[in-house]
C-alpha cells in the first residue's frame, strides 16, 4: 500500500509551527534592544516627584555611574522589583534615580510612602516625553549609565537580585573606572 | 507544615499519573486485567492527591499564610474570604494546579462513567489521559511550584490583582478550564482509537456526550469572560480579539466542528479520519492557548508572569503531545475508510460545509493571532493585527455558515431536502428579510446593507430552529433530547447574531467632561452628573457618581459608576454603572479627574447587547440537553440496523 502523504500534512504543519514558536521564544518579542547601548544617555531635566519647584535630571550625576529605573504605580512588574530595588539601594554602591512614567503624582508619592523609597531622586514624567527619548518600551525598565554618561546596560522587566548580581555588578565594576 | 503536605501530595499525584499512564497503556496493549485495574486505581489516587494539593493551597490562602510565596504575592489580609479562595487560581502557579485538578476530575469521570466500553480501549484512554497529567504535574513541580516558601514570611501580602476581584472573573477560570481540559477526553478517545485502528458508530456515540460537556463549559467560560470585559474594563467592549480571547475561541470553534462531525460519524460512518483529526485538534488548540498565554511569546493584555524557562517546557510538552498524536494520526488514520454515498442537499453535505466554514474561521483567527510572531521570527519587523482585521475576516466564513445553518437542520440524512421542508424554508426566509427591514427601519430608523443582512440571518436562524420541532410535533414524530438540544443551541446562535448586529450597527459611545450638575446627551438620552461622593469598601476607597438618566424629560434610571483605589495600591479600577434592559443597556463609566471638579465620563448606549450573552447561555444549555440524551447512556452493543463498520484493509 502506498503511504498516503496527505495524512502527514497536519503533522508537518505542526512541525513548522513549533519551529516558529521556538524561534519566537528565543527572541522574546518584548525585548527590543536599546539603540542607546554605548551611546551618550539622552539628557533631561524634569520636575521632581516630591516637589514640582525642584528640577532633577541627568546633570545631577555627572562623573559617576547611576541607575535610571522607569516605574509607575499602575505597573505590576514594578511592584515585583521593588524589594530588589530597595536591596540595591541599601548596598549603597550606585545611586538610583526613578523616572515616574505616565503616572499620578499623589498615587506615586503614596506608593513610595507605603513600600519604601529606593531612589535618591524621582523625575516626574506624566506625559512620557522623556521616556520616549530613552526608548522606553514598557515599565519597568532599568538603565545603567556609566561615569562618562553612556548607557551601558538596559534591563527590561522586573529587576531581580540575580539579574543585578550577574548582569549589572560586573558592568558596574567596569563602569566605575570608565571616565 | 500544611504547604509541605500539599507539595508532597502533588509529588504523589505525579507518581500515580505515571502508574496510570504505564499500566493503562501497557494493560490495554496486553489485555492484562490486573494492570488495567491498577491503572483505574491510580486514577482515583491521582484525583485524591491532586485535590488534596489544591485543598492545602486553598487552606494557605484562607489562613493568610504569607510564608508561602504564591499566597504572599496574590493575597492580602484585607481580601474578603470569597476572593481569597478565588485567588488560588489568580496567577500562574495556582491556575496550573486548578488545570491539573480539572484534568483529574475528568479522568475520574471517564473511569467511572465508561464501564460499558471495552476494557482495553478504556484502559488506553486512561493511559493517554495519564500522559497529559504527567506533563502538567511535572511542569508545576519543576518550574511553577505553588507551595514555595517565602523565608522570612511577608508581614503583608501584595494583594490579588484588583481586576480579578470580581465575581464573574472569580468563576471564569474554573469553568473555562473545565472546557479546555474536557477536550482531553475526546483527545484520549481519538488516540486510543487510532492505536486500535478501529472506529465504529459506538465510538462516536461514546465521544459525543464528553465532547458536548467540555464544549458547553467552554461556551459558558468564554461568555463569562466577554461579559466581565464589558462591565469591568470600563470600555464597554465585549470582544477584543486579544490573543488570550482567541486562545479560548479557537478550541471552541474546533470543538463546535467536532460536535457536528461526530454526528455524521455516528449516524452514517463517514468523515472518520476527519473527526479524529478534529478531536486531536480541539485539545491541541487548548494546549496551544496555554502556551501562548504563559510563554510570553505573544504580547497580551492578559499576560501572566512570563518566564522563558516555562515557555521552553510547555513547547517541549506541546511537541510531544500534539506531535505524537498527529504522527499517530498519519500512521493509523489511512486505515480507516469511510465509504457511503450522499446527495448534495443531504444533511451530510450541510455538515461538511459547516465544518469547512468553522475551520476556515478557525484558520483565519489562528493566522491573525500568530502573524505578528511569524513576521518577527522572519525578521520582517514588528506588527500587530488589530480588531478591524478580525472583525472583517471572521464575517467571511460566518455569513454563509449562518445562511446554511437554517437549511441544514431541515435536511434529511443521505437523501436530499424534502418537498414540504423546502416551502417552509422559503416562507421563513421571506419572513426573515421582511422582519429585518422592519427592525432596522422602524426601531432604529436606519436601513443599511450589513445591518439588514445581520438581522435577516438572525431571524432566519431563529425561526428555522423553531420550525424544526414544530414540524416534528405536528407530524407526531418524536423529538429526542439530542435534537431538542440542537434546536436550543441553534436558536441561541440566532440570538447572539441578533445582539452582535444590534450593538455593532447602532451603538453610541462618547466621552464627555462633566462637572456636578452638568449633563450630556447620547442616543436621545440625557445623562446628568447629579452628585459625587466618597465610598469605602472592605478593601478599597473610591468615588461614586450619581448619573441621572432621563429621556424626553421623564426619568429612566440612576446609574452609579465608581472609581476605586484598592488599599494595596495599584491602578485605579473602574466600576461601570449599567442599566440593563431588553432593548438596550445604558452605560456610564468614570474616567479621570480633570480638575475644577470635572471628570471625564464615558457614556454608552448599547442596543440589544444582552442577547449576545443570552444566546451564549442558550447555546450552552442546548449542549447540556443534548449531552443528557438517553441514547448516549445506552449499552455499547451495536443496535439493530446500525452496522459496526469494520476496518477495510
Amino acid at each position: 500500500m502506498k503511504f498516503p502523504v496527505r495524512f502527514l500534512v497536519p503533522a508537518i504543519a505542526f512541525a513548522v509551527l513549533v519551529a516558529f514558536f521556538f524561534v519566537g521564544l528565543q527572541r522574546e518579542p518584548g525585548r527590543i534592544p536599546s539603540p542607546f547601548i554605548g551611546k551618550p544617555a539622552p539628557t533631561f531635566s524634569l520636575e521632581s516627584l516630591g516637589d514640582p519647584a525642584w528640577k532633577v535630571g541627568t546633570a545631577d550625576f555627572s562623573g559617576r555611574p547611576w541607575l535610571l529605573n522607569v516605574w509607575a504605580t499602575w505597573c505590576v512588574g514594578c511592584r515585583d522589583e521593588h524589594e530588589a530595588l530597595l536591596a540595591i539601594a541599601r548596598q549603597n554602591r550606585v545611586p538610583i534615580m526613578g523616572l515616574n512614567w505616565r503616572d499620578d503624582r499623589a498615587l506615586a508619592l503614596r506608593w513610595l510612602a507605603q513600600l519604601g523609597n529606593p531612589y535618591v531622586s524621582v523625575a516626574y514624567d506624566p506625559e512620557g516625553r522623556t521616556a520616549i527619548d530613552w526608548g522606553v518600551y514598557g515599565a519597568p525598565e532599568t538603565f545603567l549609565i556609566d561615569s562618562g554618561g553612556r548607557v551601558v546596560k538596559k534591563h527590561i522587566g522586573p529587576l531581580t537580585m540575580e539579574a543585578w548580581e550577574s548582569e549589572f555588578l560586573p558592568l558596574l565594576t567596569f563602569a566605575e573606572g570608565r571616565k | 507544615m500544611i504547604p509541605e503536605l500539599g507539595h508532597f501530595a502533588l509529588i504523589l499525584a505525579l507518581l500515580l499519573s505515571v502508574a496510570q499512564a504505564v499500566f493503562g497503556l501497557a494493560g490495554g496493549a496486553r489485555s492484562n486485567t490486573a494492570w488495567m485495574a491498577a491503572s483505574r486505581s491510580a486514577v482515583v489516587g491521582q484525583f485524591v492527591f491532586t485535590a488534596l494539593a489544591f485543598g492545602t493551597l486553598a487552606w494557605a490562602f484562607i489562613q493568610r499564610d504569607f510564608s508561602v510565596l504564591y499566597v504572599a504575592t496574590n493575597s492580602h489580609s484585607e481580601l474578603p474570604l470569597f476572593y481569597r479562595v478565588a485567588a488560588v487560581w489568580g496567577a500562574h502557579e495556582g491556575s496550573l494546579l486548578l488545570w491539573s485538578l480539572c484534568l483529574a476530575a475528568w479522568t475520574l469521570a471517564v473511569a467511572a462513567g465508561s464501564k460499558a466500553l471495552e476494557a482495553p480501549f478504556r484502559s488506553r484512554v486512561l493511559g493517554f489521559l495519564g500522559l497529559i497529567s504527567i506533563g502538567f504535574q511535572l511542569f508545576m513541580l519543576t518550574t511553577s511550584n505553588p507551595f514555595k516558601r517565602l523565608i522570612p514570611a511577608a508581614s503583608e501580602g501584595l494583594d490579588l490583582n484588583p481586576l480579578l476581584q470580581d465575581f464573574a472573573l472569580a468563576v471564569h477560570p474554573p469553568i473555562l478550564y473545565l472546557g479546555y481540559v474536557g477536550f482531553s477526553v475526546a483527545f484520549a478517545f481519538a488516540c486510543a482509537t487510532l492505536l486500535e485502528g478501529r472506529l465504529d458508530a459506538a465510538w462516536a456515540r461514546w465521544t459525543r456526550p464528553w465532547t458536548l460537556a467540555a464544549w458547553l463549559f467552554l461556551t459558558i467560560g468564554i461568555a463569562l469572560g466577554s461579559w466581565w470585559a464589558y462591565y469591568e474594563l470600563g470600555w464597554g467592549g465585549w470582544w477584543f480579539w486579544d490573543p488570550v480571547e482567541n486562545a479560548s475561541f479557537m478550541p471552541w470553534l474546533a470543538g463546535t466542528a467536532l460536535i457536528h462531525s461526530l454526528a455524521v460519524t455516528e449516524k452514517r460512518g463517514l468523515f472518520k479520519s476527519w473527526t479524529l483529526l478534529l478531536a486531536v485538534s480541539a485539545f491541541s488548540l487548548s494546549l496551544l492557548g496555554t502556551f501562548l498565554v504563559r510563554s510570553g511569546v505573544l504580547i497580551s493584555v492578559h499576560a501572566f508572569a512570563t518566564d522563558p524557562k516555562r515557555g521552553i517546557f510547555i513547547l517541549a510538552f506541546l511537541t510531544i503531545v500534539i506531535g505524537g498524536a498527529l504522527l499517530l494520526f498519519a500512521w493509523r488514520a489511512p486505515r480507516l475508510r469511510s465509504s457511503a454515498a450522499f446527495e448534495p442537499t443531504s444533511r451530510e453535505s450541510f455538515l461538511l460545509l459547516n465544518n469547512a466554514f468553522l475551520i476556515a474561521a478557525l484558520s483565519l483567527i489562528l493566522l491573525g493571532t500568530l502573524y505578528p510572531l511569524f513576521i518577527d521570527a522572519l525578521e520582517l519587523g514588528k506588527v500587530t493585527v488589530g480588531a478591524p482585521w478580525f472583525n472583517l475576516m471572521f464575517l467571511v466564513p460566518m455569513l454563509p455558515l449562518l445562511a446554511l445553518l437554517g437549511v441544514g437542520m431541515h435536511a434529511a440524512w443521505k437523501r436530499g431536502l424534502l418537498g414540504t421542508a423546502k416551502y417552509r424554508l422559503y416562507a421563513i426566509a421571506g419572513i426573515g428579510i421582511a422582519g429585518s427591514l422592519l427592525v432596522g427601519g422602524a426601531a432604529y430608523g436606519d436601513i443599511r446593507p450589513m445591518t439588514t443582512l445581520g438581522f435577516a440571518l438572525a431571524l432566519w436562524v431563529m425561526l428555522s430552529s423553531l420550525a424544526m420541532p414544530w414540524a416534528r410535533i405536528r407530524a407526531r414524530q418524536p423529538l429526542p433530547a439530542a435534537a431538542l438540544g440542537m434546536v436550543i443551541a441553534h436558536f441561541g446562535v440566532g440570538l447572539t447574531t441578533l445582539g452582535i448586529t444590534g450593538v455593532q450597527s447602532f451603538k453610541v459611545e462618547k466621552d464627555f467632561a462633566l462637572g456636578v450638575g452638568e449633563s450630556a446627551q447620547i442616543a436621545g438620552y440625557d445623562f446628568k452628573l447629579a452628585a459625587l461622593r466618597d465610598v469605602q469598601g472592605m478593601n478599597f476607597i473610591g468615588v461614586e457618581a450619581d448619573v441621572v438618566v432621563s429621556r424626553e424629560g421623564s426619568p429612566v434610571t440612576v446609574l452609579h459608576p465608581q472609581k476605586r483605589l484598592y488599599n494595596s495600591g495599584g491602578n485605579p479600577m473602574t466600576e461601570a454603572g449599567i442599566e440593563v434592559g431588553a432593548a438596550r443597556d445604558l452605560f456610564a463609566a468614570l474616567g479621570d479627574q480633570l480638575g475644577q471638579g470635572r471628570w471625564s465620563m464615558r457614556l454608552q448606549y448599547k442596543p440589544l447587547i444582552r442577547y449576545i450573552w443570552l444566546g451564549a447561555i442558550l447555546i450552552a444549555l442546548g449542549g447540556l440537553v443534548a449531552a443528557l440524551d438517553r441514547r448516549y447512556r445506552a449499552p455499547v452493543q451495536a443496535r439493530a440496523g446500525e452496522a459496526v463498520v469494520p476496518v477495510a484493509q
